[in-house]
């Protein structure tokens, strides 16, 4: 039977790992290539790295690290791909195809995308059409205002026009092949993560949801398997707190009959 | 020498590095005339069965498989679109003539409301003995698949792992000197480069 997965999630600054809290408060956890070691032990399902870097922005207190350059993303994604033998998805600042590009030809299996197709759907297509749907992740953000949710846009900032039910079924009949669905109320806030649109997307379409932002311990991951339909849960800043925090969270899921790997 | 087949249908990088990180020799090949050097071959492959075949034909591999793989017994590991690529018929976006080197057909995963593609860690069983997958316990025989459509082999003798989605399907096939998978053993962490190592390392003749 096909098992839910459990994916964590790896937010890079300026080319260091941080975690995040409602994406807006940022703290370094380390340099990614040190990480490799230690995430290979984990035997991680998947990978997701979100490259949320902000462009003219130092939000970094360190001063002795120089500002990202393009060349370094695709670099550190080769890095990643010569010992990482599980699903890579890489996203963030992919704005066109030759960004897609560059990051399938440099080791990517997925590429995750958010704003470039808010503002272009049409890149779904092309992505899907190139490199098979199986390839484009849409990554869907969400904030609940006035009772309603809303799609943001711009790492949190902007809001969108769109509706996320009726976004999400457009974007699957584009061509996505899944959905990164992040809740910037819940993101790093370890406070469980948001059932109710969860469900709500996940129900309305019929490409497998990755379902992101808010997990604070491990019965969280649970409760998102048990309560909606989507494939896979995934979190940021969790795994980061103790050394076996991924196996631990598959051992703790499998003694409650979870069906994961 | 291990080649790898680059007939343009996604990323093989994975499948080099994961020979490489296991101190398996393997070439990342770009024409057939490099085929004649190396004494196994895989073909991966992500995309289209049409896609593929075009690529194959025109690249002049289809020629160097049937040379190397069919005529002169060569093993062969053909992983996801290149399991399927292996068979008569495939009838993604039409019908398409495959290699024909394990009679079969290619269809579209049956089940309805089925989440497609089938993407993710699934159970794979072992139905029949083989030198690529040995059971073991600290290997738990789950793998990584992403595919909408399976391979079906006219002769049941051929099938020697099976998967579950909506239905039971054929996930690893064998035919003499040639094996194939649906699922990805290069993105399937220690089980999957186990396959990988045990590949390099049979007989030939198989």
């Amino acid at each position: 039977m096909l098992t839910n997965r459990i994916i964590p999630v790896l937010y890079l600054m300026n080319g260091l790992i941080v975690r995040s809290e409602s994406f807006n408060h940022f703290l370094v956890i380390g340099n990614p290539i040190n990480q490799l070691e230690r995430l290979s032990t984990w035997q991680a399902d998947e990978l997701i790295y979100i490259d949320i870097t902000r462009e003219g922005e130092h939000d970094m207190r360190r001063s002795d690290h120089k500002v990202q350059r393009r060349t370094d993303i695709l670099e550190l994604i080769q890095d990643i791909a010569k010992v990482s033998f599980m699903p890579l998805t890489f996203g963030g600042r992919i704005r066109t195809i030759e960004d897609v590009d560059m990051r399938v030809a440099n080791g990517a299996d997925k590429v995750a995308i958010n704003s470039a197709v808010v503002r272009d759907p049409d890149l779904i297509a092309q992505v899907a059409k190139k490199y098979g749907s199986q390839c484009m992740v849409v990554g869907i953000d969400v904030k609940k205002e006035d009772g309603h949710y809303h799609v943001y846009a711009e790492n949190g900032r902007v809001r969108t026009e769109l509706e996320p039910v009726a976004w999400a079924q457009k974007v699957e009949s584009l061509g996505a092949g899944e959905i990164l669905l992040n809740s910037i109320d819940r993101d790093g806030k370890a406070g469980g993560f948001d059932i109710e649109i969860i469900r709500q997307i996940a129900d309305s379409v019929n490409i497998p949801v990755i379902a992101c932002g808010g997990a604070g311990a491990w019965p969280d991951f649970l409760e998102v398997l048990e309560k909606t339909h989507a494939s896979a849960v995934a979190a940021g800043n969790i795994f980061h707190f103790t050394e076996n925090a991924y196996p631990r969270a598959k051992k703790y899921l499998k003694s409650k009959n979870a069906n994961v790997r | 020498m291990i080649g790898i087949i680059h007939y343009g249908m996604g990323n093989i990088a994975s499948v080099y590095n994961a020979f490489e990180y296991s101190g398996v020799p393997a070439k990342i090949l770009r024409s057939p005339a490099e085929m004649a050097a190396c004494d196994k071959y895989v073909l991966p492959g992500v995309g289209a069965f049409g896609h593929g075949m075009a690529n194959l034909n025109s690249m002049g591999f289809s020629e160097g498989l049937q040379k190397y793989v069919a005529r002169e017994g060569r093993p062969l590991l053909g992983i996801c679109l290149g399991m399927q690529l292996l068979a008569t018929e495939g009838t993604e976006f039409g019908r398409h003539p495959g290699l024909n080197l394990i009679p079969g057909i290619v269809e579209r995963l049956p089940g309805e409301g089925l989440r497609l593609p089938h993407v993710g860690w699934n159970k794979t069983i072992t139905v029949k003995a083989n030198a690529l997958i040995q059971a073991r316990e600290d290997l738990p025989p789950y793998y990584y698949y992403v595919h909408s459509y399976h391979f079906k082999p006219e002769d049941a003798a051929c099938v020697i792992t099976r998967c579950e989605y909506g239905t039971s399907f054929v996930s690893g096939v064998q035919k003499d000197n040639i094996f194939a998978f649906q699922f990805h053993p290069e993105k399937s962490q220690k089980a999957g480069l186990e396959i990988l190592k045990n590949f390099n390392e049979i007989a030939i003749p198989c």
